[in-house]
Protein backbone atom coordinates (compact mmCIF):
# COMPACT_ATOMS: atom_id res chain seq x y z
CA UNK A 1 0.00 0.00 0.00
CA UNK A 2 1.53 3.28 -1.03
CA UNK A 3 1.00 6.34 1.12
CA UNK A 4 -1.85 8.61 -0.01
CA UNK A 5 -0.61 11.49 -2.14
CA UNK A 6 -3.45 13.76 -1.01
CA UNK A 7 -5.09 14.39 2.33
CA UNK A 8 -8.53 15.42 3.51
CA UNK A 9 -9.22 19.10 2.86
CA UNK A 10 -6.70 19.56 0.05
CA UNK A 11 -7.89 21.20 -3.16
CA UNK A 12 -7.43 18.91 -6.13
CA UNK A 13 -8.11 19.19 -9.84
CA UNK A 14 -9.53 16.30 -11.85
CA UNK A 15 -7.67 15.70 -15.12
CA UNK A 16 -9.45 16.65 -18.34
CA UNK A 17 -8.59 13.78 -20.63
CA UNK A 18 -10.36 10.95 -22.40
CA UNK A 19 -8.27 7.79 -22.72
CA UNK A 20 -9.57 5.38 -25.39
CA UNK A 21 -10.40 2.76 -22.77
CA UNK A 22 -13.04 2.21 -20.12
CA UNK A 23 -12.51 4.77 -17.38
CA UNK A 24 -14.59 5.85 -14.42
CA UNK A 25 -14.52 9.65 -14.63
CA UNK A 26 -17.71 11.14 -16.05
CA UNK A 27 -17.26 14.00 -18.54
CA UNK A 28 -19.11 16.49 -16.38
CA UNK A 29 -16.44 16.28 -13.65
CA UNK A 30 -13.34 16.45 -15.87
CA UNK A 31 -11.20 19.53 -15.31
CA UNK A 32 -13.06 20.58 -12.17
CA UNK A 33 -11.55 21.47 -8.82
CA UNK A 34 -12.82 20.06 -5.55
CA UNK A 35 -11.77 19.29 -1.99
CA UNK A 36 -10.74 15.84 -0.77
CA UNK A 37 -13.63 14.71 1.45
CA UNK A 38 -12.23 11.28 2.31
CA UNK A 39 -9.22 9.12 1.52
CA UNK A 40 -10.35 5.63 0.53
CA UNK A 41 -8.60 2.33 -0.24
CA UNK A 42 -6.56 0.96 -3.13
CA UNK A 43 -8.48 -0.61 -6.00
CA UNK A 44 -7.94 -2.07 -9.46
CA UNK A 45 -7.35 0.56 -12.11
CA UNK A 46 -10.30 0.17 -14.50
CA UNK A 47 -8.23 1.46 -17.42
CA UNK A 48 -5.93 -1.57 -17.07
CA UNK A 49 -8.55 -4.21 -16.34
CA UNK A 50 -9.17 -5.03 -19.99
CA UNK A 51 -5.60 -6.32 -20.27
CA UNK A 52 -5.27 -7.97 -16.90
CA UNK A 53 -5.92 -7.47 -13.25
CA UNK A 54 -5.86 -3.68 -13.03
CA UNK A 55 -2.49 -3.57 -11.26
CA UNK A 56 -0.88 -1.50 -9.94
CA UNK A 57 -3.91 -0.66 -7.82
CA UNK A 58 -4.69 3.02 -7.40
CA UNK A 59 -5.98 4.87 -4.38
CA UNK A 60 -9.49 6.32 -4.53
CA UNK A 61 -10.44 9.71 -3.09
CA UNK A 62 -13.87 11.18 -2.56
CA UNK A 63 -13.83 14.68 -4.01
CA UNK A 64 -16.42 17.31 -3.09
CA UNK A 65 -17.27 19.89 -5.77
CA UNK A 66 -19.70 22.83 -5.42
CA UNK A 67 -22.68 22.28 -7.70
CA UNK A 68 -22.51 25.93 -8.74
CA UNK A 69 -19.02 25.26 -10.19
CA UNK A 70 -20.21 22.25 -12.19
CA UNK A 71 -23.33 23.68 -13.75
CA UNK A 72 -24.43 27.05 -15.05
CA UNK A 73 -27.07 28.04 -14.50
CA UNK A 74 -27.68 25.89 -11.42
CA UNK A 75 -31.03 25.84 -9.62
CA UNK A 76 -30.00 25.49 -5.99
CA UNK A 77 -27.83 26.99 -3.30
CA UNK A 78 -24.11 27.64 -2.85
CA UNK A 79 -24.14 24.90 -0.21
CA UNK A 80 -25.18 22.17 -2.67
CA UNK A 81 -22.33 19.78 -3.40
CA UNK A 82 -21.51 16.85 -5.60
CA UNK A 83 -19.27 14.12 -4.20
CA UNK A 84 -17.51 11.72 -6.52
CA UNK A 85 -14.92 8.93 -6.38
CA UNK A 86 -11.74 9.66 -8.32
CA UNK A 87 -8.62 7.49 -8.71
CA UNK A 88 -5.34 9.08 -7.62
CA UNK A 89 -3.77 9.16 -11.10
CA UNK A 90 -6.58 11.48 -12.22
CA UNK A 91 -5.80 14.10 -9.55
CA UNK A 92 -3.28 16.93 -9.16
CA UNK A 93 -3.03 19.55 -6.46
CA UNK A 94 -5.08 22.55 -7.59
CA UNK A 95 -3.23 25.76 -8.33
CA UNK B 1 -25.38 -32.33 -10.74
CA UNK B 2 -23.46 -34.59 -13.14
CA UNK B 3 -23.81 -35.54 -16.79
CA UNK B 4 -23.83 -32.26 -18.65
CA UNK B 5 -24.52 -33.88 -22.03
CA UNK B 6 -28.24 -34.06 -21.53
CA UNK B 7 -29.11 -30.40 -21.16
CA UNK B 8 -28.23 -26.95 -22.35
CA UNK B 9 -26.59 -24.48 -19.96
CA UNK B 10 -28.44 -21.70 -21.72
CA UNK B 11 -31.69 -23.24 -20.53
CA UNK B 12 -30.66 -24.09 -16.98
CA UNK B 13 -29.60 -20.49 -16.46
CA UNK B 14 -32.73 -18.68 -15.29
CA UNK B 15 -35.08 -20.84 -17.38
CA UNK B 16 -37.74 -18.15 -17.68
CA UNK B 17 -35.42 -15.85 -19.59
CA UNK B 18 -36.13 -15.39 -23.30
CA UNK B 19 -33.56 -16.61 -25.82
CA UNK B 20 -30.88 -13.94 -26.25
CA UNK B 21 -31.06 -12.03 -29.52
CA UNK B 22 -28.60 -9.14 -29.20
CA UNK B 23 -24.90 -9.66 -29.92
CA UNK B 24 -23.99 -8.53 -26.41
CA UNK B 25 -26.35 -11.03 -24.80
CA UNK B 26 -24.99 -13.86 -26.97
CA UNK B 27 -21.40 -12.94 -26.08
CA UNK B 28 -22.36 -12.93 -22.41
CA UNK B 29 -23.97 -16.34 -22.71
CA UNK B 30 -20.95 -17.76 -24.58
CA UNK B 31 -18.54 -16.35 -21.99
CA UNK B 32 -20.57 -17.84 -19.17
CA UNK B 33 -20.63 -21.27 -20.83
CA UNK B 34 -16.87 -21.17 -21.35
CA UNK B 35 -16.28 -20.25 -17.70
CA UNK B 36 -18.49 -23.10 -16.55
CA UNK B 37 -17.00 -25.62 -18.99
CA UNK B 38 -13.52 -24.49 -17.97
CA UNK B 39 -14.33 -25.33 -14.37
CA UNK B 40 -13.97 -21.78 -13.04
CA UNK B 41 -17.32 -22.11 -11.34
CA UNK B 42 -20.43 -24.26 -11.66
CA UNK B 43 -23.89 -23.41 -12.93
CA UNK B 44 -25.18 -24.21 -9.43
CA UNK B 45 -22.82 -21.69 -7.86
CA UNK B 46 -23.96 -19.06 -10.33
CA UNK B 47 -27.62 -19.72 -9.57
CA UNK B 48 -26.86 -19.51 -5.84
CA UNK B 49 -25.30 -16.06 -6.26
CA UNK B 50 -28.29 -14.88 -8.29
CA UNK B 51 -30.67 -16.25 -5.66
CA UNK B 52 -28.72 -14.49 -2.91
CA UNK B 53 -28.88 -11.17 -4.78
CA UNK B 54 -32.57 -11.56 -5.44
CA UNK B 55 -33.18 -12.53 -1.82
CA UNK B 56 -31.72 -9.29 -0.46
CA UNK B 57 -34.14 -6.48 0.28
CA UNK B 58 -34.18 -2.99 1.80
CA UNK B 59 -34.97 -4.69 5.12
CA UNK B 60 -31.23 -5.33 5.36
CA UNK B 61 -30.47 -1.64 5.10
CA UNK B 62 -33.30 -0.94 7.52
CA UNK B 63 -31.67 -3.13 10.18
CA UNK B 64 -28.44 -1.15 9.86
CA UNK B 65 -30.29 2.17 10.18
CA UNK B 66 -32.28 1.01 13.21
CA UNK B 67 -29.07 -0.09 14.94
CA UNK B 68 -27.46 3.28 14.19
CA UNK B 69 -30.51 5.11 15.59
CA UNK B 70 -30.49 3.13 18.84
CA UNK B 71 -26.74 2.75 19.43
CA UNK B 72 -24.77 6.01 19.15
CA UNK B 73 -21.42 4.21 19.34
CA UNK B 74 -22.44 1.94 16.46
CA UNK B 75 -23.53 4.96 14.45
CA UNK B 76 -20.10 6.57 14.91
CA UNK B 77 -18.35 3.42 13.69
CA UNK B 78 -20.78 3.08 10.78
CA UNK B 79 -20.23 6.61 9.51
CA UNK B 80 -16.43 6.27 9.71
CA UNK B 81 -16.09 2.72 8.39
CA UNK B 82 -19.24 1.30 6.84
CA UNK B 83 -17.55 -1.74 5.32
CA UNK B 84 -16.44 -3.22 8.63
CA UNK B 85 -19.37 -1.98 10.72
CA UNK B 86 -22.01 -3.83 8.71
CA UNK B 87 -20.13 -7.09 9.33
CA UNK B 88 -21.15 -6.74 13.00
CA UNK B 89 -24.74 -7.24 11.77
CA UNK B 90 -23.85 -10.11 9.45
CA UNK B 91 -23.69 -8.14 6.18
CA UNK B 92 -20.78 -8.04 3.78
CA UNK B 93 -20.21 -5.89 0.70
CA UNK B 94 -16.62 -6.96 -0.03
CA UNK B 95 -14.76 -6.13 -2.20
CA UNK B 96 -16.59 -2.80 -2.24
CA UNK B 97 -16.14 -0.05 0.28
CA UNK B 98 -19.35 1.05 1.94
CA UNK B 99 -20.13 4.59 2.89
CA UNK B 100 -23.12 5.76 4.87
CA UNK B 101 -24.18 9.39 4.48
CA UNK B 102 -26.19 10.91 7.32
CA UNK B 103 -29.13 13.21 6.71
CA UNK B 104 -29.43 16.10 9.17
CA UNK B 105 -31.61 19.17 9.49
CA UNK B 106 -29.05 20.97 7.29
CA UNK B 107 -28.07 18.24 4.80
CA UNK B 108 -29.95 15.93 2.47
CA UNK B 109 -28.06 13.14 0.69
CA UNK B 110 -29.02 11.36 -2.51
CA UNK B 111 -27.25 8.51 -4.33
CA UNK B 112 -26.74 7.94 -8.04
CA UNK B 113 -24.40 6.12 -10.40
CA UNK B 114 -24.15 8.28 -13.50
CA UNK B 115 -21.85 5.88 -15.38
CA UNK B 116 -23.95 2.73 -15.03
CA UNK B 117 -26.15 1.71 -12.10
CA UNK B 118 -23.92 0.72 -9.16
CA UNK B 119 -26.08 -0.08 -6.15
CA UNK B 120 -25.52 -1.92 -2.83
CA UNK B 121 -27.69 -4.87 -3.83
CA UNK B 122 -26.72 -7.02 -0.85
CA UNK B 123 -28.19 -4.36 1.44
CA UNK B 124 -31.03 -2.87 -0.63
CA UNK B 125 -32.01 -5.70 -2.97
CA UNK B 126 -32.44 -5.16 -6.70
CA UNK B 127 -32.44 -1.52 -7.74
CA UNK B 128 -35.66 0.08 -8.98
CA UNK B 129 -36.00 0.63 -12.73
CA UNK B 130 -35.89 4.41 -12.39
CA UNK B 131 -32.52 4.23 -10.61
CA UNK B 132 -31.08 2.72 -13.79
CA UNK B 133 -32.86 5.13 -16.15
CA UNK B 134 -30.96 7.71 -18.13
CA UNK B 135 -33.45 10.30 -16.95
CA UNK B 136 -32.62 9.84 -13.25
CA UNK B 137 -28.89 9.30 -13.76
CA UNK B 138 -28.37 12.39 -15.87
CA UNK B 139 -30.77 14.75 -14.12
CA UNK B 140 -30.16 14.08 -10.43
CA UNK B 141 -26.61 15.44 -10.73
CA UNK B 142 -27.64 18.38 -12.90
CA UNK B 143 -30.83 19.44 -11.12
CA UNK B 144 -31.15 17.41 -7.89
CA UNK B 145 -33.74 19.69 -6.31
CA UNK B 146 -36.07 19.36 -9.29
CA UNK B 147 -35.71 15.59 -9.36
CA UNK B 148 -36.22 15.30 -5.59
CA UNK B 149 -39.30 17.45 -5.90
CA UNK B 150 -40.72 14.97 -8.42
CA UNK B 151 -40.26 12.30 -5.73
CA UNK B 152 -42.16 14.52 -3.29
CA UNK B 153 -39.10 15.87 -1.47
CA UNK B 154 -39.29 19.66 -1.44
CA UNK B 155 -36.18 21.08 0.18
CA UNK B 156 -35.95 24.62 1.49
CA UNK B 157 -32.86 26.69 0.76
CA UNK B 158 -31.50 26.15 4.26
CA UNK B 159 -31.01 22.46 3.50
CA UNK B 160 -27.93 21.63 1.42
CA UNK B 161 -28.13 18.85 -1.15
CA UNK B 162 -25.28 16.39 -1.45
CA UNK B 163 -25.35 14.20 -4.53
CA UNK B 164 -23.09 11.15 -4.30
CA UNK B 165 -21.99 9.79 -7.66
CA UNK B 166 -21.02 6.15 -7.22
CA UNK B 167 -18.35 6.15 -9.94
CA UNK B 168 -15.89 3.50 -8.75
CA UNK B 169 -15.50 1.02 -5.90
CA UNK B 170 -17.67 2.57 -3.20
CA UNK B 171 -21.28 1.79 -2.51
CA UNK B 172 -23.57 4.11 -0.59
CA UNK B 173 -26.56 4.24 1.64
CA UNK B 174 -28.31 7.22 3.18
CA UNK B 175 -28.91 7.26 6.93
CA UNK B 176 -32.34 8.91 7.13
CA UNK B 177 -33.40 10.99 10.12
CA UNK B 178 -35.22 9.21 12.93
CA UNK B 179 -38.85 10.35 13.01
CA UNK B 180 -40.05 12.31 16.02
CA UNK B 181 -42.13 10.43 18.58
CA UNK B 182 -40.23 7.14 18.29
CA UNK B 183 -38.10 7.47 21.43
CA UNK B 184 -39.42 4.32 23.06
CA UNK B 185 -39.65 2.19 19.93
CA UNK B 186 -37.84 -1.12 19.69
CA UNK B 187 -35.11 -1.65 17.13
CA UNK B 188 -37.35 -4.01 15.15
CA UNK B 189 -40.22 -1.54 15.06
CA UNK B 190 -37.86 1.21 13.94
CA UNK B 191 -36.41 -1.00 11.20
CA UNK B 192 -39.90 -1.57 9.84
CA UNK B 193 -40.29 2.18 9.20
CA UNK B 194 -37.44 2.35 6.74
CA UNK B 195 -38.15 2.39 3.04
CA UNK B 196 -35.95 1.67 0.05
CA UNK B 197 -36.26 5.22 -1.25
CA UNK B 198 -35.20 6.71 2.09
CA UNK B 199 -31.98 4.68 1.82
CA UNK B 200 -31.35 6.03 -1.71
CA UNK B 201 -32.30 9.56 -0.68
CA UNK B 202 -35.33 10.07 -2.90
CA UNK B 203 -37.47 10.15 0.26
CA UNK B 204 -36.60 12.36 3.25
CA UNK B 205 -39.30 12.01 5.89
CA UNK B 206 -40.31 8.60 7.22
CA UNK B 207 -43.86 8.04 8.29
CA UNK B 208 -44.75 6.44 11.62
CA UNK B 209 -48.36 5.84 10.58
Amino acid sequence: MSEPRFSVGQRVQIADRTPPVHHRVPSYAKGHVGVVERVCGMHANPELCIRGDGKPFQRIYRVRIPQTDLWAPYEGTDGDKLEIEIFEHWLELAQ
Amino acid sequence: MTGHDDHDHGRTFQPDHPEPTSDAALVGLALRELLIEGGHYTAEEELAVIAEMQGASPENGGKIVARAWTDPEYKKRLLINGKDSIKELGFDLEPYEFTVMENTDQVHNVIVCTLCSCYPRALLGMSPAWYKSRNYRSRVVREPRAVLSEFGVDLSDDVDVRVHDSTAELRYMVLPQRPAGTDNWSEDDLAALITRDSLIGTQRDLSTK
